[in-house]
């Protein structure tokens, strides 16, 4: 019955071979809403400038308004504007720290499976022991022991966000290898390359960019929640931990917008990069990605 | 002929034995049926013949060769659940083309329509996806063919077709074949002698 609805009700999205009814299409509106939304996140210091973030101090603590959407903090600077410049940062931070994780996972994960004995029960030993310690205090350790700053940050992050994606692509490697296909296929006279390239990789890829696009929220959160804790980018940087961190001083004078709403948009970009992960999977799995 | 001789088989020292002292021989152009009960070893004798594992003793040879390690294996095996033989990230044509493009009159006389090439392995039955596998596996190195529980979960209609089609095809082109069943009835049928595991 919902068949056939669309094509009679409206023609247009018909003849334009895109139709909010079928879940193809679907996945791809929300990846590239995701896609605009991270985009501007991302890109949007460049677009207001620095103009925001000066000292202003006879428009200080106002309250959300057209002029200042986010309202002011106690210097006069537009919340708005500190919001997306330490969100963009944040965002770069993730960025890097997401992907050098991820790529650590690939390198190890495939490694420990392909070779197998002892390397592989040494890497598994260590994955099981680095993912037995409490993250948070893992992080503030190695951030601690690098000395801090914008370096001991990015060692923490990267350091402690490979694990699980190495475990998976791991086990992955291993239940290919055992798999009837993969075995048949060498019977069949593909050789070891050929069977990565055309068997292992395929399989790889999607699960290796959506581990990637999940590490992403993980990273910007720990990024964030070291940089509250002060361990994280210095007080001058506009980093989303530090606004939020200055701004719960001032919760109790009854300014709620300073951490509420720069609160709001930093859940909002961890959502959306876990929507464009989940959507990507649905689109790479050959039983989902249809109709 | 394809010959196992002395054939041992356990997973580790620490396991028992799957198989011991196993013998057996396929000509070229015989149909040979190994009948037992479920745990007596009979996919691990298919999976030794075929080279998917190696004997703990024991060798095998095909015309007095041991096994290729490399290169197109003369034993194709036919598993029983042909949606795991297949890679679920392609589709029928990638299937197919891997076992070297099978001839078209084996394709034909497996009913296998050639619409069913652009579709994904999912979007076909149980029986259509295990006729692609057949076909896959009787191109032109395989001079011995394994079929461990080929048709034991589809129904007559289908057995019936892949029979005709496999059984032609053997004797046409002096294929050497080893049934791997524990229905006595199918054996009894197909085969030119029947071996007993026990």
């Amino acid at each position: 019955m919902k068949l056939s609805m669309p094509a009679i009700a409206n023609p247009r999205s018909r003849l334009q071979g895109f139709s909010l009814n079928n879940r193809r299409s679907r996945t791809l509106l929300l990846i590239a809403l995701c896609l605009v939304v991270l985009g501007v996140l991302l890109l949007g210091t460049y677009l207001i400038g620095q103009a925001g973030l000066d000292i202003a101090l006879s428009s200080r603590n106002q309250p959300p308004s057209f002029a200042h959407p986010f309202g002011t903090d106690w210097l006069g600077r537009d919340m708005f504007s500190r919001t997306l410049h330490g969100l963009s940062l944040s965002l770069w931070i993730g960025l890097l720290t997401a992907s050098v994780s991820a790529v650590i996972a690939l390198a190890i994960g495939t490694l420990s499976a392909t070779l197998g004995g002892k390397v592989d029960a040494a890497i598994t030993w260590l994955i099981d022991v680095a993912l037995s310690l409490p993250h948070l205090v893992l992080i503030i350790l190695v951030a601690f022991a690098a000395g801090g700053g914008v370096r001991g940050l990015l060692l923490a992050i990267i350091i402690t966000h490979w694990m699980s994606l190495a475990r998976l692509l791991r086990a992955e490697v291993l239940q290919l290898k055992s798999s009837d296909y993969v075995q048949l296929s060498s019977k069949l006279g593909r050789s070891p390359l050929w069977i990565a390239r055309h068997h292992l990789l395929p399989h790889l890829l999607p699960q290796f960019l959506v581990g990637l696009i999940l590490l992403f929220p993980h990273a910007i959160l720990h990024e964030a929640g070291l940089t509250f804790l002060g361990l994280g980018l210095p007080p001058e940087i506009p980093a989303i931990g530090i606004i939020l961190s200055e701004s719960m001083r001032y919760l109790s004078a009854g300014y709620w917008w300073l951490a509420v709403l720069p609160g709001v948009v930093l859940l909002m970009a961890v959502q959306a990069f876990d929507i464009l992960g989940q959507s990507v999977r649905a689109l790479l799995d050959p039983k989902t990605s249809q109709g | 002929m394809l010959k196992g001789e002395q054939l041992s088989f356990r997973y580790s020292p620490h396991h028992s034995w799957v198989l011991q002292d196993f013998n057996i021989q396929i000509a070229p152009s015989e149909i040979v049926g190994l009948l037992g009960p479920s745990g007596f070893g009979k996919t691990t004798v298919g999976k030794l013949l075929a080279g998917y594992l190696a004997p703990t003793s024991g060798s095998v040879t095909v015309e007095g060769q041991p096994l290729p390690t490399r290169g197109s294996c003369p034993v194709q095996l036919v598993f029983q659940h042909p949606e795991l033989a297949m890679n679920p990230r392609w589709r029928i044509r990638q299937v197919l083309a891997e076992g070297q493009s099978p001839a078209p009159e084996l394709l034909q006389a497996l009913s296998i329509d050639s619409s069913w090439l652009s579709r994904w392995t999912h979007e076909l039955s149980g029986g259509e996806l295990q006729r692609i596998a057949v076909a896959r596996s009787l191109n032109a190195h395989t001079r011995y063919l394994i079929a461990d529980e080929m048709t034991a979960m589809l129904d007559a209609n289908t057995q019936a077709l892949i029979w005709q089609a496999v059984l032609d095809y053997v004797r046409q082109h002096e294929i050497g074949m080893l049934v791997i069943s524990h229905e006595a009835p199918l054996l009894k049928r197909v085969c030119d002698r029947i071996i007993h595991i026990e």
